[in-house]
Parts: C-alpha cells; sequence; structure tokens
C-alpha cells in the first residue's frame, strides 16, 4: 500500500516536473490543428536558445475558454489560433497583454486590429464542389444560386451551433443577405432548407462523410476551406494533373488566426520573442503547408499547389458583432433549419 | 475485514478520487454557476434530456441482447480460434468515435455498403453504441461465467428441467453480478455518448453531454453547461442507485479455475457456437474490413500510399504517438490498479451503506462529462504543484475513466470467491496470511489482469478527456487519427485510417498477451 502512494505521488512530482519553470523555455497554446515543421522550431531556438514547448488545448473555442478561465494565471505564455469569431470574447475577458511586433508594420493594415492580439495567418471558409458532378450543369456561381432548385439535393454544410466553419457559413451569409429587406439571410435558409440542403455536425463527416468529391458521399457541394482543392491536390498519391474539387470563391468567410501574449506570464521577453518568430517569413512560409492556410506577409512565398492567395470577401461581419449576436443568430438558424 | 484495514484500504481510492475528481468538478461548478445566465438562458431542453435517456436504454438493452451469447460460447466451449474471437470484440471498444463514425457512414450513409441510408437516424447512433461496447458485457459477463460451475446445469437438466428453466432459474441468477456491473458500464457509456452521436446523429440529435460541448465552446454559456452537467449527473447518480438497489447481495459459487471447457459435439450444440462466431465477426468484422479496405485501397486497388503518407507527414509523427500513447496507457493502467485494487477489496468484503455510496463515487467519473472534468481540472489544479498542463494529468483523466472497469470486474469475483474454499484452508491449518495468498490472490489476480487489461485498452482510445486538456508532448494515436481527419487530401483520411488499424492490432496484441498470462499460480490447484 505504502508503495503505491510512494507511487503515485512520485508519478504526480516526475510529470509535474517536466513543466517546471525555466527561463529558456516558452509555452505556446494552441489548438488541435496547429502544426509547423520540426526544422523550423529548432531554427528559433538555435538563433535565441529559446526551447517552445507546444500545449494543444482541444478545438479553438474550447482552447480560447481555457484561456478565458485562466485568466491572468495562465498555463502558457503565448496563446496562438484566436481568430475572428473568437476574438471580441477573448479580448472582453482580459486574457491578452498588449504586444506590439516591430515586424507589424508588414502586414497589410487591414488584419490588424487591437494592439494584444497579432494577425498570423487567414483562411478563407468557401464552397467547394465535386468536379466530375458539374458536366451537364455549371457549378454555382453565387451563394443565391444554391436556392435555385437545380441544386436541390446537393449541399452539405456544417451544423453552426457546433463547428467553425459552419460558423464561419453562416456568417458568410449573414454577411451577404443581410439582416434588413425582403431577402435576409433568413428567407435565404428557408430557401435552403426548401432545397433539401444536408447538416453535418462537424467538417470531417461533412467532407469525408457526405461530399462525393473526397468520400464516399452522394453531395457535391461542401462548407469547406479554400485550400482544400490544393491540399486534395498535394495529399493524393500519385498525384492527379487537377484537382477533383474546385472552389465556389464568391460567398466566402475570412478568419484571422491571432496570437497574443497571456497575461499573467513570467517569461515576458521569451513570449515576444515568440511573437516576433511567428512574423517571419520562415514561419509564415511554413504556414500553408502545415496548417493550409495563408501567411498575413504578403511577401511570404506561397507552395504552388496552393495557388494564388484568395481576394478578401467583398462582406465581412466585424467579431465585436459577431460576439453580440451569436447566440440569437444561433437559436434563430436552428429554429429555420433543424426544426 | 477490520476497521483498521479497511481504513487503510480507503486511504490511496479516496485521495485520488477527492484530488483529481470531486475538487476539480466542483470547482468548475461552482464558478460556472457564478456566472451571470446568457441572453437566451433557457437551459431545460426536455427533447434533449428524453433522448439522452432513451436512446441509452436502448442501446444497453441491444448490447446486452448482443453481447451475452458472444459471452456464453467464448466462456463455455471450445473451440479453434475462442480467444481470437473475444479478443476482437475489445477492438471497436478503442477506435476514436471519430473513425467509427466515418466508418459507419461507409456502411449505413448515403452511399452505404449496405444499400440504406441510415445517416441521421437513431438506428445509426444505437447500432454503433452496440458495436463500441459489446466488449463489455463479453468481458465482464463471460469472465464471471467461465467460473461457475457447470455441472449445476448438467444436474438441473438431467432433473428435467428445460433449457429455458434452466438460463432463468440457474444460470441469469447465478450471473447476475456480472450482468448487473456490465448493464451499469454500457448505460454510462451510452448516456454519455458525445462523439458517436455527433457525427451519426447529424444537427437535431444532441444527448446532454453533446449539449455540454456545444454550450461551452460554441455559446461560452459555461452557467447553462454546468446547470447540464449537474442534470447529468443526477441522471448517473439515478442509476447507479438504481443499479446498487438491485444488485444483489448474495453471492455466486465461484471455482479457482475456469471450469473445464467443453467442445460442441451435437449439431445443436455446433449450430450455436458457429451461428455466435459467425454473429461476432459480422458485428465487428464487416465495419472493422470497411475500415481496412479503406485504409489500405485507393480506386478499388490495393495500395500502401497509408503507410508511406505517414512516414512523411508532416502533422504526425506516428513513432511519438505511439510511445506516448503505450506510456500513458502503462501509467494509467498502474494508477488505475493502485486506485482500484484496494477499493475493490473494500467493497466487497464491507457491505454497509457507506460501502454502497464509495462505490457510486467511484463510478461517477464515468458519467461525467469529459468538458466539466476537463475544465475543472484546469481551474482546481494550479496549486500547490502546477499540475494544470503537465502531462502527468492525461494518464490520471484514463485512469478516472478505469478505474470503475478495475473496479466493476473484481468485486464480482471478490465476492464470489468460494467461502467453503477459504474454511477448508483453515481446517488444514492454513493461516489467514496463506488463505489469502493462496486463494483469494490468484482468483483476485486473475481479475485484476481482466481489469488491467481493460484499463490499459481505454487509455489507449480514450479521446474524450484526452482532447479536451491542455496537453503537452507528442499527441497520442487516437488525437493524431483525428488531426490527420481534420484535414483535407486523400492521404491523410488513408493515414487516419492505417493508423486506426494499427490502434486494432495493438489492442488485440495486448488482449491476447492478458489472455495468456492471466492465470499466474493455476497450478497450485
Amino acid at each position: 500500500m505504502k508503495r503505491l502512494v510512494i507511487l503515485t505521488a512520485a508519478l504526480l512530482v516526475a510529470g509535474s516536473c517536466s513543466t517546471g519553470e525555466r527561463s529558456d523555455t516558452v509555452t505556446l497554446l494552441a489548438h488541435d490543428f496547429f502544426a509547423v515543421t520540426p526544422a523550423v522550431l529548432e531554427a528559433f531556438t538555435a538563433e535565441t536558445g529559446i526551447e517552445v514547448e507546444v500545449i494543444l488545448g482541444g478545438d479553438a473555442g474550447l482552447m480560447v475558454n481555457q484561456a478565458l478561465l485562466t485568466a491572468g494565471n495562465p498555463v502558457a505564455d503565448v496563446l496562438f489560433g484566436v481568430d475572428t469569431t473568437l476574438l471580441s470574447r477573448a479580448l472582453a475577458g482580459d486574457v491578452f497583454v498588449p504586444y506590439v511586433s516591430p515586424a507589424i508594420g508588414l502586414i497589410p493594415e487591414e488584419f490588424v486590429v487591437d494592439d494584444r492580439v497579432t494577425p498570423i495567418d487567414y483562411g478563407d471558409v468557401c464552397l467547394n464542389y465535386d468536379r466530375a458532378a458539374f458536366t451537364a450543369i455549371p457549378p454555382p456561381a453565387t451563394l443565391r444560386d444554391l436556392a435555385d432548385p437545380r441544386y436541390a439535393g446537393m449541399l452539405v454544410v456544417e451544423d453552426p451551433s457546433i463547428s467553425s466553419p459552419g460558423l464561419a457559413f453562416l456568417l458568410a451569409t449573414i454577411a451577404e443577405f443581410g439582416e434588413d429587406g425582403d431577402y435576409t439571410w433568413k428567407e435565404y435558409w428557408t430557401d435552403l432548407r426548401a432545397n433539401d440542403v444536408l447538416v453535418a455536425s462537424d467538417w470531417g463527416t461533412a467532407y469525408y462523410g457526405h461530399f462525393s468529391g473526397a468520400g464516399d458521399g452522394d453531395r457535391p457541394l461542401v462548407v469547406s476551406y479554400a485550400s482544400s482543392p490544393g491540399a486534395e491536390l498535394v495529399f493524393t498519391d500519385p498525384p492527379p494533373t487537377e484537382p477533383s474539387t474546385a472552389t465556389l470563391t464568391s460567398g466566402c468567410f475570412r478568419q484571422v488566426e491571432y496570437a497574443g501574449i497571456l497575461r499573467g506570464t513570467t517569461r515576458r521577453g521569451a513570449a515576444e520573442e515568440l511573437i516576433d518568430f511567428l512574423l517571419t517569413r520562415e514561419f509564415q512560409e511554413d504556414v500553408p503547408g502545415s496548417m493550409f492556410v495563408y501567411p498575413v506577409r504578403p511577401d511570404a512565398a506561397l507552395p504552388d499547389w496552393l495557388g494564388e492567395a484568395p481576394p478578401a470577401p467583398a462582406a465581412t461581419v466585424e467579431p465585436a458583432r459577431i460576439e453580440v449576436n451569436r447566440e440569437r443568430w444561433l437559436a434563430e438558424w436552428t429554429r429555420l433549419v433543424l426544426r | 475485514m477490520t476497521r483498521r484495514t479497511a481504513l487503510w484500504l480507503a486511504v490511496v481510492p479516496t485521495a485520488f478520487l477527492a484530488v483529481f475528481f470531486v475538487y476539480p468538478v466542483a470547482s468548475i461548478l461552482a464558478t460556472s454557476l457564478g456566472r451571470p445566465a446568457t441572453a437566451t438562458g433557457s437551459v431545460f431542453d426536455a427533447g434533449v434530456v428524453w433522448f439522452t435517456v432513451w436512446q441509452a436504454v436502448v442501446s444497453t438493452v441491444l448490447t446486452l441482447a448482443a453481447g451475452l451469447p458472444i459471452a456464453y460460447v467464448t466462456a463455455r466451449y471450445d473451440f479453434p480460434g475462442r480467444r481470437l474471437l473475444r479478443a476482437i470484440t475489445l477492438v471497436p471498444f478503442v477506435l476514436p468515435t471519430l473513425v467509427v463514425g466515418v466508418t459507419f457512414l461507409a456502411l449505413l450513409g448515403p452511399s452505404g455498403v449496405l444499400g440504406v441510408d441510415l445517416s441521421g437516424t437513431v438506428t445509426a447512433i444505437v447500432a454503433a453504441h452496440v458495436f463500441f461496447n459489446v466488449a463489455v458485457v463479453v468481458r465482464i459477463v463471460g469472465g464471471l461465467w467461465e467460473h461457475l460451475d457447470p455441472r449445476i446445469e448438467d444436474a438441473a437438466r438431467a432433473l428435467g428441467a428445460g433449457p429455458w428453466q434452466v438460463a432463468r432459474r440457474i444460470t441469469l441468477p447465478r450471473l447476475r453480478p456480472a450482468i448487473a456491473s456490465a448493464t451499469a458500464i454500457v448505460f454510462l457509456f451510452s448516456f454519455t455518448s458525445f462523439g458517436t452521436v455527433l457525427v451519426l446523429g447529424g444537427p437535431g440529435m444532441a444527448t446532454i453531454e453533446v449539449d455540454i460541448y456545444r454550450r461551452t465552446a460554441f455559446l461560452f454559456d459555461l452557467r447553462g453547461a454546468a446547470i447540464l452537467a449537474l442534470m447529468q449527473m443526477a441522471g448517473v447518480i439515478g442509476a447507479l442507485i438504481a443499479y446498487a438497489r438491485h444488485q444483489d447481495r448474495s453471492r455466486v459459487m465461484q471455482s479457482l479455475t475456469p471450469a473445464t471447457l467443453r467442445r460442441p459435439r451435437t449439431g445443436r450444440q455446433r449450430l450455436v457456437v458457429g451461428a455466435t462466431a459467425l454473429w461476432t465477426l459480422v458485428l465487428v468484422g464487416v465495419p472493422t474490413a470497411v475500415l481496412a479496405w479503406r485504409a489500405l485501397s485507393r480506386g478499388g486497388r490495393p495500395t500502401l500510399a497509408g503507410f508511406r503518407a505517414l512516414r512523411v507527414s508532416p502533422f504526425v509523427d506516428v513513432g511519438a504517438a505511439a510511445s506516448s500513447s503505450l506510456g500513458y496507457a502503462v501509467t494509467a493502467t498502474v494508477i488505475a490498479l493502485a486506485v482500484g485494487l484496494p477499493a475493490a477489496l473494500l467493497i466487497a468484503a464491507r457491505r454497509g451503506r457507506l460501502s454502497r455510496w464509495f462505490d457510486t463515487l467511484l463510478m461517477l467519473p464515468l458519467g461525467t462529462s469529459a468538458v466539466t472534468l476537463g475544465f475543472g481540472m484546469l481551474v482546481a489544479l494550479d496549486a500547490p504543484i502546477d499540475l494544470r498542463a503537465s502531462v502527468a494529468l492525461i494518464p490520471i483523466a484514463h485512469a478516472l475513466v478505469a478505474v470503475p472497469f478495475v473496479v466493476r470486474t473484481l468485486v464480482p469475483v471478490l465476492g464470489s470467491i468460494r467461502m467453503r474454499l477459504r474454511e477448508a484452508a483453515a481446517t488444514l491449518g492454513a493461516s489467514p496470511a496463506r488463505i489469502r495468498l493462496k486463494i483469494d490472490l490468484p482468483i483476485a489476480g486473475r481479475a485484476a489482469a481482466v481489469g488491467a487489461g481493460f484499463a490499459f485498452v481505454i487509455s489507449l482510445g480514450e479521446f474524450g478527456a484526452t482532447s479536451l486538456l491542455a496537453r503537452p508532448g507528442s499527441p497520442t494515436l487516437p488525437l493524431a487519427i483525428f488531426r490527420l481527419l481534420g484535414r483535407p487530401g486523400a492521404l491523410n483520411v488513408q493515414g487516419a485510417m492505417v493508423l486506426s488499424l494499427l490502434l486494432m492490432a495493438i489492442t488485440v496484441a495486448v488482449v491476447l498477451l492478458v489472455d495468456r498470462v492471466r492465470l499466474p499460480g493455476r497450478g497450485l490447484f
């Protein structure tokens, strides 16, 4: 019995030692889809002497919640991956301290929103379509086309109340059709429902389960990312000459991902160096291949398969407006589409 | 058992639960309930609660119906492939829900192999729950069944009882402790089901667990999530109390070694064995085969591209993921045994109200929302040692889920050690210590090995709690699979399927190993 107690205690101590304070280490709290080529991080360590420990904290929503619950007493020094839809919440929760990187001047102004967070990358949530399915009829050109009976039974979307791309697509429709007038986002979704839109709960189920362009599904239109067709190209063996899917460039929603220094960190200097590093060309050029998003630095070279950086979507929804209306929009959407 | 011994036995399990379960959960509930209500406010959704309960009941009943024949055949008959048959029932248990979800969609989805589209129906959810949980019934009930003396049934039959009468009057009553244990666990798993419901049920079909996640991650409604978590816990406690009431105090006579297995002789016995083996293969084998086919083929032709893709994948390091998974599993197993063994000894020996409450408390983590537990650890475990983002929390969270399995496999067995064996040994001059060593230990050791195997396998496959903890180090295998499935590209999904096969292979190897080494001291009797 005593041995068990000692063993358990030893395990705990051993476990806690690994997270003990070390001045030459900085911890980065990121969401589950954070990835970086190891050599890129190693180069940072070689240059600065700072080791980066990456802590993954679930999906972006859960990770921001973790930061909110530990505001002022954080589990890491830097947070990466708070996006447009979560930003207002994180700022209101006072989880970051201000820091303006010297490299901020290299970033287009449209991305810079607050001195507590630094934009790192962006990705556009867009409709993807299965090219093989659109030979007899052309693929839809606009969001409004999706309400056309010709495209009935073709679209699968993610549930916005539980999926991040799903929420982004709902916001794209709100940006496009607005809340006032005789054809608002609500009329639009009523039409989509009449057109037999399928709602899946998450991106994986929609894309690999129901989308005909990437899995065994029977729906040729899916809500995914602008970078998905390029990724299909590079992650297929043998690589096809051209992708089997394509992006509908109209009606996209842009999600910018930000990083910030967590309030309460004891390693402020190292944290600042890490933020600066996230804006270096080495890291910025690693972003597309690791996370399928676009770097915020316009001078960062993009890999061939990714194609040109998409132009900014015509309409957008401000983070503050998302924060105020999110719950109401989701409730209304649920009533319109699911009930 | 003296009071003093009982107190000693209670120390480790009580301390473990207090620090890593009660304190964190109480902290997050207190924090969350202190928050103001959000705009829409209304939390109670009778539809969600009703759906959670009834799908869990249906899933549990069908899992029992699917698992009992397998438990019977593998516990009573000797036939080629018996061990393997029992080992493969554990395979679904470790598969990440997302993989099972996508596999079931390939089977029951819009262009499914079976030709019927069941996606978005309760049928698909229940089928997946049965697939997942059948192992619980086979292992727990089968484990007891093979130590029941079959001659009692023989005698009843010789005296003219029909097969139904034998089952109803003799077999089932003797199996009751194990069936009750398995029922309780399967119910809790189905009641708190998250990934399966999310992937297969689709929107509009939410369990309380799904609603807790939604409110936490998307609505930032921690207060609503906490109220739901309390409701879920109340439901779980209610079910556990009903279970404790029902679980008979009577013990069944159990032999030290497994009863001799019989070869199926009559045509009817052969039919029963053959049909059950076939049923197991269909239940476990068909989804597994679909998964394997997706891992190893492309466009109808076999390929090893998935393996090659994994070797160079920028997103996962398979070696690191496998070694971190195995490391966590070993640690979680050690912790689960350190906590579960004394707890089971205590519960089996002392049958008071206190012990019953203790039993319920141990089971409670199984029925607690992973979000609640994960966030609880985050807000509570910052002092005196900051464990919040420590690697130690992962095996601890796994152990919380595994302990009930260790306890549930041990208690029915410990409670059933033949009193007469002990008395006979005592009459022959054995000291109490010697009785413990020579009689209690082999029986308990056997059950502990089964419990350890369970703990190991649970840790290997655990996804929910792990994904909610802030965690350093390499992702585990299930998390690596999740990372791959969250990215576009045929090679990524293929890599995920190959990793799932690897996880399955490790599981079967571990289970076969446990089956072999689990009888220390057998030769003594």
